[in-house]
């Protein structure tokens, strides 16, 4: 592994020693994994207490932390929780339960310009909790869609009516009815109900709003806003703003800026698309807010350049944009610039640093300096005799993600045969940490006792959390070298997040989520 | 019992109906939640309704907004203002929804119902709930509570004052950026509130906090209440703490800083005195009427007039008009169309030498511009710069003007244009009317599209109100009945439209001797389209003409139309004659 930075820290910090913490999704034997099952975005919310994750099928599965103080249910789970704690075997590592899924997006016909727009989430983001419920943007190709998730209405209402003094009087109301008018005092005969039956309110579910989903689970989830109709090409990338009220989308030419309030209107602040669309030369490919300066926008092109944009300058951010490149490019060739083309890039919490992905490489760059990356970690350099057989076979367009810690420059970026790589900027440890998430292994599978009926045969997977303890003993092969020569396309580890404060990345392999943590 | 009976019952369905399934009905029941709360009586009002009401707080948004908005006047049926502080937890907890109109709603009826109550109420349960929100621990109550305070301080004692000063010092400096916003939107109200002594110290140091906040949208909030803390500080304090803040935000990096200070400016003009708005103000603003962003400078002309409303003559002459004059030929549509929207006032501000000699030029030039829209804003406002100058300096450039966006490639630029036609003929006077405008509006007539042949026709019968019948009949009539020989059937409706709205403003003398026989002529049309047209113009005839007419002219006509071939014109015919029965039944 090659390196372009001096490392010359001689306090060489010993590698994190990963160790799974919890898969979600498993296959049973036999079970085939389908496209609509495949996870395609993850993230975690500011407090890192919920895992928002989306799929190929629309749906957005939520998790919640166990023993979180928004966690009342369950109580073998937050037991066993108390076990392991009481076990000491591992520090307070964050475990998650699936807390609610909700379709989000349906596969839906463009008439005008006939065209299927499919229901697979692009990207889910969080947005601010403005009460006990959470808040949720996510998008597919087109539509981006704001979602509430609460606790169901039952629920608080027992809370809130136990709590109330009024309850004998409501119950005594309660017991009379208007229809009969027989009684003899006819103030009585027509005392209002005002109770709440909680039996109605069941029933009551389904009224007709299709934007409400009513599961078996305890959540309610509704839909608040649809943003649509802003996007002509497929949206990659939408990031909220550091003032928690605007929102940025893009898609393959143009970036739109979004207020959270309002859906009907956004403006454009970048739009790349020429005159003549021959004249194309570039597209972009993701996009992200700043995470402290509203006002600093980076976006990222197939070209593999980086721009970073101030939205204090212009109204129209087109022109006014610092760009970083690598311009240190290997032998050129039929497939340079589609390996160069920019596949994810992230902010570093300590608002100079970024990371990019490309298909080869992971670099690490500094907003201060604009002659190249400050870092580059070769993540496919085997792969480049194979590049002409991954283009035949589309590989060479596979997008994958990186994520990094809060703290230090440590990130994280999927791989083929289920690997995932993690490095540390000065570390001394250029060759980083492989996790190999192939969980083949000896497992024990903890399906959960729920009786939650499934409402799609293959989803149950996630829900049913076939679950496996951090510290039992399998032999995951976090091995230190990745094995170069076999690669397997078709176990690809795209999608990947960090936890906001501690060391836990969660990832996909295929329909699977997986925790790790150090 | 049966008469109790009668006005209970529709009460019992509303209140069935809070509950019901459907949202619609739902919302009707909270639309008349004061008339349920009146058939149930003041007690079991507050011992049941509110708090039913209370746990009812998840559901749609739409619903929990009519409540909000409700709940603001219940005082009444709560049992009066010693009862008023059942109608807080309802609220309270509406101010916590993550909807915002429903939050802001809530807040505006807490302040409804905590300026009605007595003092002591206020102390025991309204400035214990602002403290409560204040100190929520989700955003949402935080923000509320940022618009609860002017009403909570007036009504405490001292000690309490002091306290809610710094917590309000604390919602200033919140960690969420929302919170920050609502601190900043509010400010100024709460400042009103606030005894001078603590507002020279504690607001103007949370204002400058504010004002140094890392968001852009928290800075430009704080923007908004300068105007307002300036107008509460004595002069010496505003241009001490105020002034340097307005400048430096005139200078801010961010674009949409700057804007919001240009749309504030002019209304800072009054707090700081003559001298200093001389010595700062005019020049933050000319630099805001020459900044690099557009949007800036669209904000700024749009303010162009006002301001110099406010400043002298001389300086406005000075310094403004070289900025309008570049402005008037900026790179940008956007900037000469804000501009010429209001460039019109300023005639009357700087007298008619200076309007003759410095802005005359710009507006010829704005007239001339390639946009439509900067035209039309000139030819909208032309009455304010005719009163100055008077219409014959102006009316050799305009009518260049007029014709060509008469005759635009954009139906709507000349549904606009038709659209000043009256204003421009009361300006213009009859004589130059008839002479240049008058064959324009009967081109228009014939115009392609429909909407400017309906407005043509509507713009017609204006005129004729404006000029009077006898005017009509020489100018327009004449021009309008030539055009029923049409061949194409389109246009000879447009004449039987103009003719139906014409025949009231022209009375019946006129209408009988030349209108109706055209429309009975028209009558005998092969078109079916025009026959029932000229069924329903009859019908509209028939309160505007004699009894006699009616029976002699209009009525055959009627008549034979009833046996037309086509049902549309049988069933239009028979409609008029059945309305004119009716009207001979009434009379």
């Amino acid at each position: 592994m090659t390196l372009i930075h001096a490392s010359n820290s001689p306090a060489v910090s010993p590698p994190l020693e990963w160790k799974l913490s919890q898969v979600f999704g498993d296959k049973l034997p036999g079970e085939d994994v389908h496209d609509v099952d495949v996870i395609s975005a993850i993230d975690f919310d500011q407090s890192g207490d919920h895992i928002a994750v989306g799929d190929g099928g629309g749906r957005v599965i939520i998790f919640e932390k166990t023993g979180g103080k928004d966690d009342f249910g369950d109580l073998s789970q937050s037991s066993r929780f108390h076990l392991e704690k009481l076990d000491g075997a591992i520090p307070d590592f964050p475990k998650y339960h699936y807390k609610t899924e909700f379709q989000s997006h349906a596969p839906e016909f463009d008439s005008l310009k006939s065209i299927d727009i499919g229901e697979k989430i692009n990207k889910v983001r969080w947005c601010a909790a403005p009460n006990r419920s959470l808040s949720i943007l996510s998008a597919n190709d087109k539509t981006i869609k704001l979602w509430k998730v609460m606790e169901q209405k039952n629920h608080t209402l027992k809370g809130i009516k136990l709590s109330q003094s009024i309850i004998s009087e409501n119950a005594l109301l309660a017991e009379k009815s208007f229809n009969d008018g027989e009684t003899p005092d006819p103030f009585d005969a027509h005392s209002p109900e005002l109770t709440r039956n909680t039996e109605n309110e069941a029933s009551s579910s389904d009224d007709g709003n299709c934007d409400i989903v009513y599961l078996e689970d305890s959540s309610v989830s509704r839909c608040r806003r649809v943003y649509a109709h802003a996007h002509e090409f497929s949206i990659n990338a939408i990031s909220v703003n550091s003032d928690w009220e605007t929102f940025l989308s893009s898609d393959d030419l143009r970036i739109n800026l979004w207020n959270v309030e309002v859906s009907n209107q956004c403006f454009n602040i970048i739009d790349m698309k020429p005159a003549v669309m021959e004249d194309l030369v570039e597209v972009i490919t993701g996009a992200e807010f700043h995470p402290s300066h509203c006002n600093v926008l980076a976006y990222s092109s197939s070209r593999g350049f980086i721009r970073i944009v101030d939205l204090r300058k212009s109204a129209l951010c087109d022109h006014s944009a610092t760009i970083l490149k690598d311009l240190t490019h290997g032998p050129k060739s039929f497939f340079t610039e589609i390996i160069n083309s920019i596949t994810d890039m992230k902010f570093a919490n300590d608002g100079r640093h970024f990371i990019s992905r490309d298909f080869m490489n992971l670099k690490l760059w500094d907003m201060h300096m604009n002659a190249g990356p400050v870092a580059i970690y070769k993540i496919h350099e085997s792969l480049r005799p194979k590049l002409s057989d991954l283009y035949d076979n589309d590989t060479i367009f596979d997008k994958f993600e990186c994520c990094l810690s809060r703290d230090k420059l440590t990130f994280a970026t999927g791989s083929y045969s289920n690997q995932v790589r993690v490095f540390s900027y000065g570390s001394g440890n250029e060759a980083g940490v492989t996790i190999d998430a192939t969980t083949n292994t000896n497992r024990k599978p903890y399906a959960r006792t729920t009786t939650r009926a499934r409402r799609r045969p293959s989803l149950g997977n996630l829900a049913r959390g076939i679950y496996r303890q951090g510290h039992d003993n399998h032999s995951t092969g976090i091995t230190e070298t990745a094995s170069a020569s076999s690669y397997d396309v078709n176990s690809k580890l795209l999608h990947l997040a960090w936890h906001p404060s501690t060391n836990l990345i969660a990832f996909a392999a295929g329909n699977r989520l997986l925790t790790y943590h150090a | 019992m049966a008469t109790m009976d009668e006005p209970l019952y529709p009460i019992a369905v509303l209140i069935d109906e809070l509950k019901n399934d459907d949202i619609q009905l739902r919302l009707n029941s909270i639309r008349r939640l004061s008339t349920i709360a009146r058939a149930l009586g003041e007690e079991r009002t507050r011992k049941e309704l509110i708090p039913f009401l209370s746990e009812n707080n998840d559901d749609d948004d739409e619903v929990l907004l009519a409540m909000a908005e409700e709940l603001g006047g219940f005082i009444p049926y709560v049992g009066g203002v010693e009862h008023a502080h059942v109608l807080l937890p309802p609220l309270e907890t509406l101010c916590t929804v993550e909807e915002t109109c429903v939050r802001d709603k809530a807040v505006e009826s807490l302040c409804r119902v905590g300026s009605q109550m007595r003092e002591s109420d206020l102390v025991d349960s309204f400035i214990p709930l602002v403290k409560r929100l204040a100190a929520g621990e989700w955003f949402t109550a935080r923000v509320s509570a940022c618009g609860l305070f002017h009403v909570a301080y007036l009504s405490a004692p001292d000690m309490l004052r002091t306290e809610l000063r710094s917590i309000y010092s604390q919602l200033c400096q919140d960690d969420m950026p929302m919170v920050r916003r609502a601190a900043a939107t509010n400010l100024g109200k709460f400042a009103a509130t606030v005894e001078p002594t603590h507002l020279k110290t504690d607001i103007v140091s949370m204002f400058e906090d504010l004002t140094q906040d890392d968001q852009d949208s928290v800075r430009l909030l704080a923007v908004e209440g300068c105007a307002a803390l300036g107008k509460l500080l004595e002069p010496q304090d505003c241009v001490a703490h105020i002034l340097p803040v307005i400048v430096n935000f005139s200078q801010d990096k961010s674009w949409r800083v700057r804007y919001m200070v240009a749309n504030q400016l002019y209304e800072l003009c009054e707090a700081v005195g003559l001298e200093s708005t001389r010595m700062d103000l005019v020049p933050a603003y000319v630099r805001l009427l020459r900044d690099n962003e557009a949007e800036v400078r669209i904000a700024a002309a749009g303010k162009v007039t006002k301001f110099c409303r406010i400043v002298n003559p001389e300086l406005a002459l000075q310094h403004i008009l070289p900025c309008v004059k570049e402005l008037s030929s900026d790179s940008s549509q956007h900037v000469r169309s804000s501009l010429a929207s209001v460039i019109m006032g300023m005639a009357p501000v700087l007298g008619k030498d200076a309007t003759i000699e410095q802005l005359l030029p710009i507006f010829l030039s704005l007239l001339k511009d390639e946009f439509p829209d900067v035209r039309l804003n000139i030819i909208s406002k032309l009455d304010q710069v005719n009163q100055v100058i008077g219409i014959d300096l102006l009316s050799q450039s305009l009518l260049p003007a007029i014709v060509e966006l008469a005759e635009d490639r954009h139906w709507r630029v000349r549904l606009a244009i038709i659209e000043y036609m009256p204003l421009l003929a009361s300006q213009l006077g009859i004589g130059f009317f008839d002479e240049k405008l008058g064959a324009l509006c009967m081109q228009w007539l014939q115009d392609k599209v429909y909407s400017i042949r309906d407005a043509a026709a509507n713009n017609l019968k204006r005129l004729a109100e404006e000029f009077g019948p006898e005017w009509a009949m020489q100018h327009i009539i004449p021009q309008v009945l030539e055009m029923v020989k049409n061949p194409h059937y389109l246009y000879r409706m447009t004449v039987l439209q103009a003719i139906s709205l014409l025949a009231p403003v022209l009375g019946a003398e006129i209408t009988c001797s030349t209108l109706l026989p055209v429309i009975v002529n028209a009558s005998k049309d092969r078109v079916p389209n025009i026959k029932f047209n000229v069924a329903k113009v009859l019908q509209a005839m028939i309160p505007i003409v004699d009894q006699s007419v009616v029976d002699k002219t209009v009525r055959p006509a009627l008549v034979d139309l009833t046996e037309d071939p086509d049902v549309d014109v049988r069933f239009y015919a028979i409609q008029a004659l059945n309305s004119m029965d009716n009207v001979m039944m009434s009379t």
